[in-house]
């Protein structure tokens, strides 16, 4: 039983790193239709970037992770500006292939630039754990968890409250008409951008002492955050989260209970079956055909 | 420019559209006909390459390009296909049965995966065509009895009716280029067929295709075979040009410089698949002298500038660092699919065609003829 509780909470850790990812995928799904596979690899940046403020640079963890934060915001909307606005409109497989190139270029550039080795930084949550009753749960972990409730709960409110929430929502139901209503539509999906971004780098500097800094870690990582936005729905901010907790507790239940081999696939044959039965997803507005 | 001037239909289908078509094609074949006993047998390697990953471009353009389904999990259906080839042939099966065999088993897996794909649209289909392709790639790894898992799986030299055809041969060759020429003529009977006009509707609008009377889910079940079966034999061709086949050489990243094939070729005909291909496999040679040769250009270039000497050596030195780290390659590729998709989306065939209008139409050619529209309202939401 103190096995499956000890699964269980990494599993939700981890699921929180998968939905923190997801929901990046989403935010800038819902406001573009465009599917960023780069994603992933933007939480890599991040995570390399706050190696360079904290690691080499020698800055406060704090400040080092707001530099990041930041940094990321205006590397993403750079990526808007150069990369998806010239051909946002265009047949969406398009699109998709240009993240892809995306997500190539700064993994190459990420391993050129930073080396190929695991790089670590110290956290104020690298070493200790919370001890309840025979549970040992590590700081790192649960920060990710605190993290990511914290980071939901402000973009909810952000998207719920606030006059910018208000113009993004309008600009994913319908950009066209966002744009007669007086919406600067490039700006809201640029700012939608650097959200994302940030949201992705937030997801990197969590995970830095867990699994370490490595180029690959945004493919693996963001490959599987999909089967998490899938399974909440792509459009749907709580069911990315939803999602990715599954994700997780299904990917550390398998690696704990079943053969090995099992971990790595069973988040996709989750995925399959999900697409099959229910492909709009758990909290997804399912869909009607329209001519 | 010459005009053909149609008055019937079998007129407008036919594949060879006019007595010039004889010619340039003929020279063509005759040219690759010839080219291995011309050629070095490093370059009729790569050109065996050439064939394999061409008919692998001429699969996803019948997927892709034709019927409108992406799919990021071609490369499974290639290890498929290798496996199967592998697999067969240590069993003592003959070339002529397993290479069918390899390729209408591969072809029913398509049509399995084409099944979720029947509800699936868009970046859905992309993310359920990348878990199959995971999903296959664990199981390669794991099913050691028959794929030998991670250690990897040796593949004899073809044996074609007790003449052995080893990989570096002139024999090996031409019966890569018979594959490609055969795919193609079927991939071009295809698509002038009710079945090819039926997937180009489906592409178009799938409602539209519906209420024309086109069975969405036949057709795509059959797309997907089709492309997969095609991809299968490209993948027993695979199996015994490397000699040798491990899970790990059919990942994601071999999907995604599939995709490239008709990205950088164009998706849209079987020329766009035939210069991906050769673009595609050229590019890592191409690279590689690069690397040794721009240095010492450079290096030259600026010291004939009036750089010191010392400045220049310098300069060589840095440039060679850099053309010489890791992972240089990812990052050429990455760079290489994003200009093409904001600055060539129609691809090197799309030039082509450009740039022969520009000629047949001179003064008169103008830009907006090749425009595509953008769309900004939800269309791929609620399709």
């Amino acid at each position: 039983m103190l096995d499956f509780i000890q699964q269980l909470v990494s599993g939700i850790a981890l699921g929180c790193v998968y939905g923190l990812i997801a929901l990046g995928f989403v935010l800038i799904y819902k406001a573009t239709e465009v599917v960023n596979f780069a994603q992933g690899d933007l939480m890599m940046l991040g995570g390399f970037f706050v190696f360079t403020f904290i690691g080499l640079m020698g800055l406060d963890y704090w400040l080092g992770f707001l530099f990041a934060v930041c940094g990321m915001a205006v590397f993403g909307m750079a990526t808007e500006r150069i990369l998806v606005r010239p051909i946002l409109g265009y047949p969406q497989f398009s699109i998709v292939m240009a993240t892809i190139g995306l997500g190539y270029f700064l993994r190459s550039i990420a391993g050129m630039i930073w080396g190929t080795d695991d790089l670590r930084i110290e956290t104020p949550f690298s070493a200790g754990v919370l001890k309840v009753g025979d549970l040992v749960l590590a700081h790192d972990k649960l920060s990710v968890i605190v993290a990511t409730v914290i980071l939901c709960g402000v973009l909810y409110a952000f998207f719920n409250y606030t006059r910018m929430g208000t113009a993004m929502r309008a600009t994913s139901e319908n950009m066209l008409a966002a744009y007669y209503m007086g919406i600067p539509v490039k700006r809201v999906v640029s700012l939608i951008w650097a959200i994302s971004a940030a949201v992705a780098a937030c997801a990197g500097v969590l995970l830095a002492p867990i699994t370490f800094i490595h180029s690959n870690v945004g493919l693996v990582l963001g490959l599987k955050a999909f089967p998490a936005a899938v399974l909440g729905g792509f459009g749907s901010i709580p069911g990315a989260l939803v999602g990715g907790l599954i994700i997780g507790v299904i990917e550390s239940l398998a690696g704990f209970y079943l053969p090995q081999g099992w971990k790595d696939i069973a988040p996709y044959i989750v995925l399959l079956v999900m697409l099959v039965v229910r492909p709009h997803g758990l909290f997804g507005p399912s869909m009607r055909k329209k001519v | 420019m010459r005009f053909v001037f149609k008055t019937d239909y079998d007129q407008d289908i036919r594949i060879l559209k006019h007595s010039g078509y004889w010619w340039s094609y003929g020279v063509l074949l005759a040219v690759l006909i010839a080219a291995p006993f011309l050629l070095g047998s490093y370059l009729q390697s790569q050109l065996v390459f050439v064939f394999i990953y061409a008919i692998v471009g001429v699969a996803l353009m019948i997927l892709t390009g034709f019927t409108g389904q992406a799919s990021l999990g071609h490369a499974a259906f290639l290890a498929i296909g290798a496996y199967t080839a592998g697999f067969l042939q240590s069993h003592g099966v003959p070339f002529i049965v397993y290479f069918p065999t390899a390729a209408i088993l591969t072809g029913v897996v398509g049509a399995l995966v084409g099944f979720p794909a029947l509800r699936l649209t868009g970046i859905y289909l992309v993310i359920a065509t990348i878990a199959f392709a995971f999903i296959v790639e664990e199981v390669l790894a794991r099913w050691e009895s028959v794929t030998h898992g991670n250690e990897g799986m040796r593949v004899r030299a073809l044996d074609l009716a007790g003449i052995p055809v080893p990989r570096d041969s002139e024999a090996f060759y031409f019966l890569c280029l018979l594959v490609l020429v055969g795919v193609i003529l079927l991939a071009l009977n295809l698509l002038r067929s009710p079945t090819g006009r039926a997937f180009v509707a489906i592409r178009d609008s799938e409602t539209a295709g519906k209420s024309m009377g086109i069975d969405l889910a036949a057709y795509k079940v059959k797309s997907f075979a089709i492309s997969a079966a095609i991809t299968g034999m490209a993948g027993v061709l695979f199996a015994h040009k490397m000699t040798f086949i491990s899970p790990e050489m059919f990942t994601l990243l071999l999907s995604i410089e599939f995709i490239m094939v008709i990205i950088i070729g164009g998706a849209f005909g079987v020329h766009g698949a035939i210069l991906g291909a050769i673009f595609m496999v050229m590019v890592d040679p191409f690279l590689t002298a690069l690397k040794d040769d721009v240095p010492v250009l450079a290096a030259s270039v600026a010291s004939s500038f009036g750089m010191a000497q010392d400045a220049a050596t310098q300069l060589q030195d840095k440039l060679s660092k850099i053309g010489s780290a890791a992972g240089l390659k990812g990052a050429i590729y990455g760079l290489i699919i994003m200009m093409f998709i904001l600055f060539e989306p129609y691809g090197l065939y799309g030039r082509w065609l450009k740039v022969k209008l520009f000629f047949q139409l001179f003064p008169l050619y103008k830009r907006a003829t090749f425009k595509r529209q953008k769309t900004y309202v939800k269309s791929e939401r609620n399709r």
